[in-house]
């Protein structure tokens, strides 16, 4: 079939649709490629590394998630050398970040038996940035994926209030001439800490409650509906921890939102909860 | 091709605003028609900066090029549409340069976005209350809906006419009646036939005399004809033009019962007060939002105590009243409105918990519901076939003058939300208070500067509110938001002028004066 690419992953002969990335095809054939910057809804960044396969006749290891299949391509997702790749990925980013929240990197770590303890050197430790009521940026957790840039920009914001700033070691996000939120373009809409997958941006209602132990994963109830608000009818995914909404994120599935939500759709549901805070009109 | 008129969807519709970024992305082209250089407008190719209140100019004159140039649809006018040359008689005098003159934009401009717009392969339009709060927001309407069948821009993926809804269900309540003279599902009250049906199902006798609007009933109100009101999740006394005049009205009730969320400034005034203390988060049901996408909604927690929702409140007030209803569920409900209303007969709670969303019509259960309307207009033979509406622009009704020489043009911003009563206090960081934008040229010839406080006066009344000096207003046009009415009740400046058919005040156009305060 003309639409259609015919290549072989790890030994298994595979057909997919022209246009599929090797991380797709990969996983048609069940061999899942790691992937840390990738997510469903936004451009690849190729910026992790964590998922480049060995592709036969290409000198450097290349990037799943967004190299596309091409005909006659023999594929290695899991070769020596795309495994050390990989180790030495997971070992750069655990020796220099907190993953204490970034459940993908720790994943990797382990999967690849990762040694961080041998590379010394300095850690990012940018003092944590609490400089809005509705999010918090701890960019000591930060791997430089670029999520939160590509959300905020062309796919699908289209705010443009962060970049990468800086080279090297000191690379890091930034509003613009290290400004705190408020005072730089941003809308607020949070869908940098939607995507966000190391905790390095938390909403402040989860980072407060964490910062008080309280913040009880298994204790969360989810419960799936649309907002309240305007009439584009957004899915809503509302987190309940003792009755409370403590979260909203909305399924990166729907397709009216693709996981992303407006300031209001995302924060502002305090007045549903007012009664209990004792801060808002009552009847 | 992407045609927002009077809408600021960036601030007002940010997720489908999303989409229609991902558009631009692709290459579409997207022209944003606003008085206000808006954050939409800034990401428009083109955006066409006109005076408030001249839409229909402008549209009659992208009419008026189209024609003379030969770049109507002419297969799809003559198979389905009626009243062509009636249309073209009226754009005739409609030229750019009349236009121009009266938007305040060049005719060149005019001229290059109805070529683009008749151009383009697909072309939609979409549009907000820049269109539907004047005086004459049907004309408004009619006007774009000729471009649009000129054209052939309807009927077919990526084309159309949209109206983006404000709240979460105004298009479910409209589906449902909540209209002065419909009954669910679009039938009008006069349609014998279809009440006769609604009759055996409810066991009542139906009116055939239509309702009265909102427009209206505050009228009938100030005449004493109503003497009571039930206002629902509404909060009319700072949400409506004129509130003066609004609070007039209310003051002449001899019964006023509010059902609300919270403890707005209509239910404070009220006889009695239903607190329906049940949210979004707590209730169960569905919205139904612009694309006709009917959802599921879900309750996440429990509301506080004994609080009860619309539903218990309505049926148990009906019980008092002397009426068996029974306590029913949501589900139950929607499954009464599958039965008596055909679009929605093929959506069920099992489908909608396994789908994110139906769009009606969705005849029949295997339907998998219906994205595009209007696609019969590209079969062989149309029939009905649609009929153009010339219309005829008209200014707004409050010309600006020597004593009131600002235009007052009034609407939303990101952070907030209509009357504020859901989005004050969630921690945003934007200031929580009211603030007058204003072009710089305007605020030095008043002395006016950034962050201190004008008196705004129109004929109705007056506020002060600290001033923002910004371009995203022309020089001559100044911008209230109303949503923080306790300290800047914007609504005591709007006017009450109302559109005949849908009773839309006019709040997009005032005439106001500014006035520095010597603090």
């Amino acid at each position: 079939m003309r639409d259609t690419v015919s290549l072989t992953i790890d030994g298994v002969p595979v057909s997919v649709p022209q246009g599929t990335t090797l991380r797709a095809a990969a996983e048609a054939v069940g061999h899942e490629v790691p992937t840390l910057c990738w997510h469903e809804n936004l451009a690849p960044a190729n910026a992790c590394r964590a998922c480049v396969v060995e592709v036969e006749g290409s000198r450097a290891l290349v990037a799943a998630c967004s190299r596309v299949a091409e005909p006659g391509m023999v594929v290695h997702t899991r070769s020596p050398r795309v495994e050390r790749a990989r180790r030495v990925v997971a070992e750069l980013l655990a020796s220099a970040v907190d993953i204490s929240l970034a459940p993908t990197v720790a994943a990797l770590v382990e999967e690849t038996q990762s040694e961080p303890e041998r590379w010394e050197g300095a850690r990012t430790a940018p003092p944590v940035r609490d400089d809005n009521g509705l999010y918090v940026r701890d960019y000591a957790k930060c791997i430089l994926c670029y999520r939160c840039v590509e959300a905020c920009g062309a796919e699908a914001q289209n705010t443009f209030a962060i970049s990468v700033a800086g080279r090297g070691f000191d690379a890091h996000i930034d509003a613009g001439w290290d400004r705190a939120m408020p005072e730089s373009d941003c809308v607020f809409c949070g869908n940098c800490v939607a995507v966000c997958p190391t905790g390095a941006l938390m909403d402040r209602t989860e980072w407060t409650l964490r910062q008080e132990g309280r913040w009880d994963e298994a204790a969360i109830h989810t419960t799936d509906t649309v907002c309240g608000y305007c009439g584009v009818g957004c899915a809503l995914t509302l987190h309940v921890l003792d009755n409370r909404i403590v979260k909203v994120t909305s399924p990166d599935d729907h397709p009216v939102t693709h996981g992303m939500l407006c300031v209001k759709g995302r924060y502002a549901y305090q007045y549903v909860q007012a009664e209990e805070s004792g801060d808002g009109p009552l009847v | 091709m992407i045609l927002l008129v009077g809408s600021n969807a960036a601030e007002t519709h940010p997720i489908l605003f999303h989409h229609i970024m991902k558009g631009v992305h692709r290459g579409a082209e997207l022209i944003v028609v606003d008085p206000r250089r808006t954050a939409t407008a800034r990401k428009a190719r083109e955006h066409v900066q006109l005076a408030v209140g001249t839409d229909i100019a402008l549209v009659n004159a992208m009419i008026h090029v189209i024609i003379r140039e030969g770049l109507w649809h002419r297969a799809f006018v003559e198979r389905a549409t009626d009243g062509y040359e009636e249309l073209k008689a009226q754009v005739a005098s409609w030229t750019p340069e009349r236009a121009a003159a009266i938007c305040g934009v060049p005719p060149a401009q005019i001229e290059r976005v109805a070529r683009t717009y008749a151009q383009a392969d697909r072309a939609m339009i979409a549009w907000t209350l820049g269109i539907t709060e004047h005086h004459n927001a049907v004309d408004h309407v009619l006007a774009l809906i000729n471009l649009a069948l000129l054209t052939g821009h309807v009927g077919r993926p990526g084309t159309g006419l949209n109206p983006l809804r404000g709240q979460n269900n105004v298009q479910g309540g409209g589906d449902m009646g909540a209209l002065p003279d419909r009954l669910p599902g679009f039938y009008s009250v006069r349609d014998a036939a279809a009440r006769q049906r609604f009759e055996a199902a409810w066991g009542v006798t139906l009116s055939e005399r239509p309702g009265l609007n909102q427009s209206q009933i505050f009228e009938a109100m100030r005449e004493g004809r109503v003497q009571g009101l039930y206002v629902i999740g509404e909060n009319p006394l700072v949400s409506e033009a004129n509130s003066q005049h609004i609070a007039e009205a209310f003051a002449r009730l001899r019964a006023l019962i509010v059902q609300d969320v919270v403890m707005t400034a209509t239910a404070a005034r009220a006889d009695v007060v239903f607190p329906a203390r049940v949210s979004f988060a707590e209730s169960t049901g569905t919205y139904t939002n612009s694309e006709r996408r009917v959802q599921l909604v879900r309750a996440a927690r429990q509301a506080p105590g004994e609080a009860r929702d619309d539903l218990w409140i309505l049926a148990a007030l009906a019980r008092e009243l002397g009426h068996a209803w029974p306590e029913v569920t949501a589900a139950e409900v929607f499954a009464e409105i599958r039965a008596m209303v055909p679009t929605y007969r093929g959506i069920t709670y099992q489908r909608l918990e396994n789908t994110p969303g139906i769009q009606w019509p969705c005849p029949d259960e295997n339907h998998p519901g219906t994205p595009v309307l209007h696609t019969r207009l590209w079969d062989e033979v149309v029939t009905p076939r649609v009929a153009f509406h010339p219309v005829e622009w008209v200014p707004p009704a409050e010309p600006l003058d020597d004593a009131f020489p600002f235009r007052l043009t009034t609407g939303r911003r990101l952070q907030s939300f209509n009357s504020g009563v859901q989005s004050r206090h969630y921690g945003h960081p934007a200031p929580e208070h009211e603030w007058l934008e204003i072009h710089p040229r305007d605020a030095q010839a008043l002395g006016l500067e950034e962050g201190r406080q004008a008196r705004v006066v129109s004929r109705r009344g007056s506020l002060t509110v600290p001033v923002r000096l910004t371009s995203t207003v022309p020089p001559g046009t100044v911008f209230l938001s109303f949503h923080f009415p306790d300290q800047t009740p914007t609504n005591v400046l709007s006017i009450d002028a109302t559109d005949v058919v849908s009773g839309t005040a006019e709040f997009k156009a005032a005439a106001v004066r500014i006035e520095r305060v010597e603090e």
